[in-house]
């Protein structure tokens, strides 16, 4: 028998077959808006190389890792609020078999789907460019896919204790929009003032920016490929745990 | 498993909530293809009770065994058992009629060609096959609640939860609901149901329990209920705007075997109502209308809390 979570998830796409469309159009285009406007069109202005790169393939993976994290953050805020306050699509799930981390791993599983098919989007599009310089580069989407899960799952937990929607707006003021700006997807971390460094080293999109840069590049960093990999699992499997105790604490009463 | 066995046994059962007591310790033994009730204004603990039942709600007391196993400790393999009509329909207002019995199918592990199969049978069960693949946005009220009860059939459950199933529908709605519930029964589908109408109460439920305040306060069938709380028939008398109810009441006492004081309205407990009509005009008491009708639910619950079920 498949595990129990499968039933959660094929849930979530059956309603996704109703709305894909809707969505499709900018999921495909929105990374060649990126790529040619900062990446060639900033790029133009910028002379300095980057371990001998030009800017177009200096930002391009950076900005597959702040694909991820957009599609992370979109999938798990929304989406997990309406499924508790609105549409109470969790309430069903709970009187069948399904137990919560059940409702919460389908619903994980759904927006894993998501991320990867946004990154894998960004990975064909950056081919266009003539961006991947090294037959690592594949290894990119899973670089994107960890990034993402490891945003996803905090988020699902906030979205699942929120009482209202003002979390979300915190979370992108003060979360998301700095950590996309000051990661070190559009200049080098070391160009911040020495005492906020570390809190970019902190982001979980530093991580997924560096992995991604050296596998799309082709650079050597062996050494910290597995460090880079273990943070983020960190954060995917620590917000995987919070998710699943907040959310029995408000479903389970 | 024998035909009486129990289904569900509690004892001592209890919810807390942080600041107050939802059900106060309640003895509760449903037997194998009755339909059991619970009988009780809103708030009176019978949703809370329900949901510990249905296992998606921990109980904070008592013990609760449900088809022989422990609520507490074995709730995904009881749910697997159980099927739910849930007060609000929680359907998918976006996917269609039977898009809505498929993926709550797969929530039970069951496999896509048998849930197909399923979906089809219950659409007719509950005579909506002709509406299988619209959106549950085009449905009525009532074909939305007999979606849900279709719904909660899927797996083939031991025992069905419905919590007010026919709340908010219009009489030809409730009927249909009513003689789809029997048809369950008939199949030897335990049926366990909380409502506030008493007609409903009287219609269906083999035994009911009458709760108040988080409390059991009666037990039995409802002809035993009836027998043992009310009189066989009732005297309602109305008087004109601001008549002095309590001292007509007075005048009237020893008519009755008991006499109840409404806002607006006398009730006169008494064997036969025809006699004691003449001796109300005997008394030279005029009231403005005047309905003699059965004892039912409602005035039972009138005597054990001294409120009516439906304010």
């Amino acid at each position: 028998m498949s595990h129990p979570a499968f039933g959660a998830l094929n849930y979530w796409f059956v309603q996704y077959r109703r709305t894909w469309r809707s969505s499709l159009f900018s999921t495909l285009i929105v990374p060649t808006f990126y790529l040619a406007g900062i990446g060639i069109g900033v790029g133009g202005y910028i002379d300095d190389d980057y371990a001998g790169v030009g800017y177009l393939a200096y930002l391009a993976p950076g900005l597959l890792a702040v694909s991820a994290v957009q599609t992370a953050v979109g999938e798990a805020s929304w989406p997990v609020y309406g499924a508790i306050k609105f549409n109470k699509q969790y309430l069903p799930m709970l009187a069948s078999p399904l137990r919560v981390i059940d409702i919460v791993l389908g619903h994980l599983g759904f927006i894993l789907f998501q991320i990867v098919f946004s990154v894998l989007v960004f990975f064909l599009t950056m081919l266009l460019f003539g961006v991947p310089q090294s037959g690592w580069a594949p290894l990119a989407i899973v670089a994107g896919a960890l990034t993402g899960m490891a945003v996803a799952t905090p988020v699902y937990a906030a979205a699942a204790n929120a009482k209202s929607d003002d979390t979300f707006t915190v979370l992108n003021r003060f979360g998301v929009i700095p950590m996309t700006l000051f990661s070190g997807v559009f200049f080098p971390v070391e160009q911040l003032p020495a005492l906020i460094q570390p809190l970019a080293w902190a982001s979980p999109l530093w991580h997924g920016t560096e992995l991604a840069r050296v596998w799309t590049l082709g650079m050597d960093s062996a050494l910290f490929v597995p460090l880079h990999v273990a943070y983020l699992l960190v954060w995917a499997v620590v917000g995987f745990y919070l998710a699943r105790t907040v959310l029995t604490r408000r479903l389970v009463v | 498993m024998s035909p009486d066995a129990t289904m569900i046994i509690a004892r001592g059962l209890t919810k807390r909530f942080e600041d107050r007591v939802a059900v106060a310790g309640i003895d509760i033994d449903v037997r194998a293809g009755e339909i059991f009730g619970f009988l009780g204004p809103n708030g009176a603990g019978k949703s809370s009770t329900m949901r510990m039942i249905g296992c998606v709600s921990p109980p904070s007391g008592g013990t609760l065994r449900i088809l022989g196993m422990d609520a507490h400790r074995e709730g995904p393999a009881i749910r697997a058992r159980l099927g739910v009509v849930p007060q609000e329909d929680q359907l998918d207002w976006e996917l269609t009629v039977r898009e809505n019995l498929l993926v709550y199918a797969r929530y039970f592990g069951i496999s896509r060609s048998v849930a197909r199969r399923r979906a089809d049978e219950l659409l007719e069960f509950v005579q909506l096959a002709d509406r299988a693949n619209e959106k549950v946005d085009a449905l009525s009220g009532g074909m939305r609640r007999r979606l849900t009860i279709a719904r909660a059939l899927v797996n083939e459950p031991r025992i069905v939860l419905l919590d007010e199933p026919t709340t908010g529908l219009d009489p030809q709605a409730r009927h249909l609901v009513w003689e789809r519930l029997f048809r369950l029964k008939q199949r030897g589908v335990t049926l366990v149901l909380t409502t506030h109408y008493m007609d409903e109460a009287e219609q269906l439920c083999d035994r009911l329990v009458v709760m108040d305040g988080g409390s059991i306060v009666a037990e039995g069938s409802p002809r035993e209920l009836l027998e043992r709380y009310c009189t066989r028939e009732v005297v309602e008398l109305r008087f004109g705007l601001d008549a002095p109810l309590a001292e007509l009441a007075d005048k009237v006492t020893d008519l009755a075997e008991r006499v109840e004081v409404l806002p607006d309205r006398l009730l006169l407990y008494v064997p036969d109502g025809d006699t004691t009509l003449p001796a109300l005009h005997d008394r030279n008491l005029t009231p403005t209308s005047v309905l003699v009708r059965r004892g039912t639910l409602e005035d039972v619950f009138l005597h054990l809390t001294g409120r009516t079920l439906v304010d």
